[in-house]
C-alpha cells in the first residue's frame, strides 16, 4: 500500500469539514526524464468517502491534479466521533484507504 | 474546487497591480504562504521522516531512535530549535541536518557516501535523511529559537559565520551581507530578509525546511546555504562542512528568542 494521507475532520456546526493530504507522485505521462523517455502515467483516478457506510464524497480525477495533492469537501450528518473513511485507487491499480475520526 | 486554484487565481489578480490593491504583492505572498501553511504538504513528509525515525535498518539493524540530537538519546521534541550545538561525542558544532547523518552512520552502520550520494532533493524525490530533518523539524513547531551558546565552540562557531557572513569573494565580489545585510532589499520577487537582527534572521530559518511546490520535494537549510553560494558563484561547499554549519550557525543565534513556526512551504 502507498504512503498513509493525512485526514483532518472537523465538525462546524452540521457540517464536518474534510481536508486530506494524499502523498501520490501523480505523473501526467508527458514528462520526460534525463536520457529523453516518457515518464509513464501514474495518476489518482477515483477519491471515495465514506461515513457509516454511505458515500459522503466520489471524484474521478485526471492528469491535471497536482503532485501531493490537497483535497477540501465538507458534508452534512456526521456527528463527532463518527469514523470517516477515505480511499483512492490510481491507473496503476495501487491503492490506499485511511480512517479518520470526526473531531 | 480546489482551495488552491482558488488562492492561485486571488494572487494573480492581486499581482494584476490593481489600482485598489491596499497590500503590495510581497504581502500578498505572504497570505498566500500562511494558508497554503495549513495544509502543508511537509505534514507527509514528517510522516515518512517519523517512519524511518522508528524503523531498523542498515548493517546494524538499528533505528534512529538512540540518536542524540542535544537532549538526550531519541529526545527529539524541541531539538530543532536548539541546534547547531556542540556534540561531545564528535568535539563538534554540528546542525539538525548534520547530526541526522551522522546518527544515520553511526547507529545504522550505513557508509556516508551511500546515505549522501543524493543530498538534496531532486525530481527523483526526497532523500530520507531529508525526511528525518523535516521530521525533527515538525517535532519543534511553535518553539523559541535557542541555540546554545554556552560552549566555547559554540560561541566560536558563531563569530566564524559572522564573519563569513560579511566575507566579499566570487566573480561578483558578494558576501552574504551584501543580499542580508540591511533592511528593505529585494531581488527581482523576493523580498530579502536581514539576517543580522532577530527578525530577519528568525526569517531565515521559520519556513525551512521547506516543501517545494514546484518540485513536490523538501528543501532544507543546508540546501538553502549551498544555493546561496551558487547564487553568488562560490565554490560549491563540500556537503554538510563547517563552513555552512557555521553560517547556520549565526543565523540561528541571531534569531533566538523567535517562534519557529515548523517546516513551510514554498513556491
Amino acid at each position: 500500500m502507498a504512503d498513509p494521507m493525512k485526514i483532518r475532520a472537523t465538525l462546524k456546526g452540521d457540517t464536518v469539514e474534510v481536508r486530506v493530504l494524499m502523498a501520490h507522485n501523480m505523473e501526467t505521462g508527458a514528462r520526460k526524464d534525463s536520457s529523453g523517455g516518457l515518464i509513464p502515467a501514474h495518476f489518482i483516478q477515483t477519491v471515495n468517502a465514506t461515513h457509516n457506510g454511505k458515500l459522503v464524497f466520489a471524484a474521478q480525477w485526471g492528469t491535471a491534479i497536482a503532485k501531493n495533492p490537497f483535497l477540501q469537501f465538507k458534508f452534512k450528518g456526521g456527528a463527532k466521533g463518527d469514523k470517516l473513511q477515505l480511499s483512492w485507487t490510481d491507473n496503476k491499480n495501487d491503492s490506499r484507504t485511511d480512517e479518520a475520526t470526526i473531531a | 474546487m480546489n482551495i488552491r486554484l482558488i488562492l492561485a487565481a486571488l494572487a494573480g489578480s492581486a499581482l494584476a497591480g490593481s489600482a485598489m490593491a491596499q497590500t503590495s504583492p510581497s504581502e500578498d505572498f505572504q497570505k498566500f504562504r500562511d494558508v497554503m501553511e495549513e495544509d502543508n504538504p511537509a505534514e507527509l513528509f514528517e510522516a515518512r521522516g517519523e517512519e524511518y525515525w522508528k524503523t531498523p535498518r542498515g548493517p546494524k539493524n538499528a533505528s534512529l531512535e538512540q540518536c542524540d540530537l542535544g537532549l538526550g538519546p531519541g529526545v527529539v521534541n524541541g531539538a530543532y530549535v536548539q541546534m547547531p550545538r556542540y556534540f561531545a561525542d564528535v568535539d563538534q558544532v554540528m546542525d539538525a541536518e548534520r547530526r541526522v547523518v551522522h546518527c544515520m552512520v553511526t547507529l545504522q552502520g550505513l557508509a556516508f557516501e551511500e546515505v549522501t550520494k543524493q543530498p538534496f532533493s531532486n525530481d527523483k524525490g526526497t532523500p530520507d535523511h531529508v525526511s528525518v530533518v523535516t521530521y525533527i523539524a515538525g517535532q519543534s513547531r511553535d518553539m523559541k529559537i535557542a541555540p546554545p551558546q554556552n560552549h566555547p565552540k559554540e560561541r566560536e562557531t558563531y563569530e566564524i559565520g559572522k564573519e563569513i557572513f560579511g566575507f566579499r569573494a566570487g566573480p561578483y565580489d558578494f558576501s552574504c551581507s551584501t543580499c542580508h545585510g540591511a533592511d528593505g532589499r529585494r531581488i527581482r520577487m523576493q523580498d530579502l530578509p536581514n539576517l543580522t537582527k532577530p527578525e530577519g534572521a528568525a526569517k531565515g530559518i521559520i519556513g525551512w525546511p521547506g516543501y517545494r511546490m514546484t518540485g513536490g520535494f523538501m528543501l532544507t537549510s543546508q540546501w538553502r546555504m549551498t544555493d546561496c553560494f551558487r547564487q553568488q558563484r562560490f565554490p560549491q561547499p563540500k556537503y554538510l562542512s563547517d563552513t555552512i554549519t557555521a553560517i547556520l550557525a549565526y543565523q540561528a543565534v541571531n534569531a533566538r528568542g523567535q517562534v519557529y513556526r515548523g517546516p513551510g512551504i514554498k513556491r
